[in-house]
């Protein structure tokens, strides 16, 4: 029987072939790794456009083979909304960190979903402003240290981190919005299910959708990569549920 | 086509329809509030795109956005909303694309008030957002001007892929004048084969529209890219009128906007007096006409200049800087929303030429 090499495992055609620029441990490599498959696997690349946030991930556009935006810090779902409402035929999605989409952007990103804006936000969230040096984000983990809470998070000084998806899930517009992980290939698998739908949903025209995917920053955690892994297990998804908050399509099933 | 009387505010709105313009973003702000009240409904009817944004800042992303797509995209608002588009101002400069901005100034600094001034010159001539850059800025002081100039401020955009701001002050948002449009309504454009909007990388490399330079080679050579384009700018859209300019005016009255109309009227009463004085308007503010000012103002028959504006002086102190101390440069303002009256400028010319009434 004559042997046959086949390739079952490539790198998707959305990703450039330009090495990234992240920290050993990061996640950022997975996650732009999901979105690129997420995009292939939906014949989307060609008509994507990305918008990039001020953050780590400021430089995605270098890794991904699709047009993009370089966004002002926060702003990213107000750009996509003044693309998306012109370009209603393209996808576009925004990929933003928790200082920029919950913090400076939190209004632009509330309105965004509220409005019901047709776009697919990719929102990583690992606790802590990274490209600025480590500073307390709105997600920072209650007694967390950071660059600004050296100490701990006082919550008693600056209150609880924000959990984002479900305040977007209380808004009464129609979106999908889910929280996930990449600290395990499992976990990883289930998060690219959801970044699919969340295109998905778009290509069809319904919703709104956020994927929230809870990362790592080993770097600025002050940990080792497995060890920042097991932090994020062990601390950050039990305030930070997994699970899908809304979903248009389980609504329609169930009304 | 038959004039229409027609109210500033509204006439803007019509005008960038006719520009091609159907993508419009917004926030509601007195004096002009009624752009939005007039486009939410005629946008619709012309196929176009009506957004009313959360907040100012919202809103100049917004057309971030959407001008990356290469159609024709703008926005109206006033002062403090102004302020608040600054930032998205300064990155549409960095990344070259092009967005009309129309500012229907009302007093400041703060919350001011909502009557007419001419307080933002600073704001929009100097740039007010970070970074080294310029937005070409019109003045209209009618408005039949403010449509042909928001009509040509969307090529002039386009063309030089930069932010245009029309500065007109409240009274050209709410004065209803008598106005004609262009007999026909311009096509929107199509960017599918442009060289720079964000199209899809289908059958070509993917683009990015951006304006982070790590590298500080890179950052200083965009810099200087656009400082290029600004002195282009500056050779080929300099525009101003003047009214009653000869060699028998002792006087050169210096004005722009809604505050020329008014210097006119106060010249054309002098004129009775027998006292000659001319006005130079400039119209565009950026590019500023700053030969034409040198020459007109240095004229041997010149003895002084007078600049009239509603703020505490601000485009006087680019006359001062183009007549280069080769003539005195007076000045008259009131501002907060107090227009000053043809009498208070009819006044200042006697005092300045020692005439008695």
């Amino acid at each position: 029987m004559a042997y046959q090499a086949n390739t079952i495992f490539m790198r998707p055609e959305s990703l450039s072939e330009n090495v990234t620029h992240y920290c050993p441990g990061c996640t950022h490599g997975v996650i732009h790794r999901l979105v690129a498959e997420a995009l292939d696997e939906l014949n989307l690349r060609e008509r994507a456009v990305g918008v990039a946030p001020v953050g780590c991930s400021v430089l995605i556009y270098n890794y991904f083979n699709c047009d993009f935006l370089e966004a002002p810090h926060g702003r990213a779902p107000a750009l996509a909304t003044g693309f998306k409402r012109i370009r209603p035929d393209m996808i576009v999605f925004t990929y933003q960190g928790d200082g920029d989409l919950a913090s400076i952007g939190m209004g632009e990103i509330v309105h965004a979903a509220n409005r019901g804006e047709k776009f697919t936000t990719i929102f990583v969230n690992n606790a802590i402003y990274g490209m600025t040096g480590g500073q307390m984000a709105p997600t920072t983990m209650p007694g967390q240290r950071t660059t600004t809470s050296p100490a701990g998070r006082d919550v008693n000084l600056v209150g609880y981190p924000i959990r984002m998806a479900e305040l977007l899930s209380t808004l009464k517009t129609p979106a999908f919005v889910a929280r996930t992980s990449v600290h395990t290939p499992m976990h990883a698998v289930q998060a690219k299910q959801a970044i699919k739908k969340a295109f998905r949903l778009q290509k069809e025209d319904k919703c709104f959708s956020l994927v929230e995917v809870l990362s790592t920053c080993p770097t600025n955690w002050g940990m080792s990569p497995t060890k920042a892994t097991d932090w994020l297990a062990e601390n950050m998804m039990p305030y930070y549920p997994l699970g899908i908050f809304k979903d248009p399509e389980a609504e329609e099933a169930s009304s | 086509m038959a004039k229409k009387l027609m109210k500033g505010n509204e006439a803007l709105g019509e005008a960038a329809i006719c520009a091609g313009a159907l993508n419009y973003f917004a926030y509601p702000i007195t004096p002009q509030s009624e752009v939005a009240e007039y486009l939410c409904w005629r946008l619709p009817e012309v196929g176009g795109t009506f957004v009313q944004a959360e907040s100012e800042v919202a809103v100049g992303n917004m057309l971030f956005g959407a001008a990356a797509s290469g159609k024709r995209v703008f926005t109206t608002s006033s002062s403090p909303g102004i302020s608040l588009m600054q930032e998205a101002i300064s990155y549409i400069a960095g990344a070259q694309l092009p967005v009309v901005f129309v500012n229907i100034m009302r007093g400041g600094p703060g919350l001011g008030g909502i009557l007419p001034a001419q307080s933002d010159y600073f704001q929009a001539v100097k740039a007010g957002g970070h970074g080294d850059y310029h937005v070409i800025v019109l003045a209209p002081s009618s408005v039949q001007e403010a449509v042909d100039l928001m009509i040509e401020a969307f090529d002039m955009a386009d063309k030089y892929r930069n932010p245009v701001m029309l500065i007109g002050d409240g009274m050209i948002g709410q004065m209803m004048e008598a106005v004609e449009f262009p007999e026909e309504r311009r096509k929107p454009n199509d960017p599918t084969d442009s060289d720079w909007a964000l199209t899809g990388a289908k059958g070509r490399k993917s683009r990015i529209t951006k304006s982070l330079f790590l590298d500080p080679v890179k950052l200083e050579e965009n810099s200087f890219l656009l400082a290029d384009k600004y002195k282009e700018i500056k050779k080929t859209e300099i525009r101003f009128e003047e009214y009653k300019v000869s060699d028998k005016n002792r006087l050169l009255v210096m004005a722009y906007g809604t505050m020329a109309r008014i210097c006119q009227t106060a010249i054309d009463e002098l004129e009775e007096e027998g006292i000659s004085v001319g006005l130079f308007r400039p119209i565009s503010l950026f590019p500023f006409p700053e030969e034409a000012v040198f020459t007109e103002a240095t004229k041997s028959n010149i003895e002084k200049v007078l600049v009239v504006e509603m703020s505490v002086g601000q485009m006087v102190e680019d006359i001062e800087r183009c007549v280069k101390g080769q003539r005195e440069v007076d000045f008259f303002g009131r501002t907060g929303g107090i227009v000053p009256t043809p009498n208070e400028v009819k006044d200042k010319v006697r005092e300045l030429l020692g005439v008695k009434k």
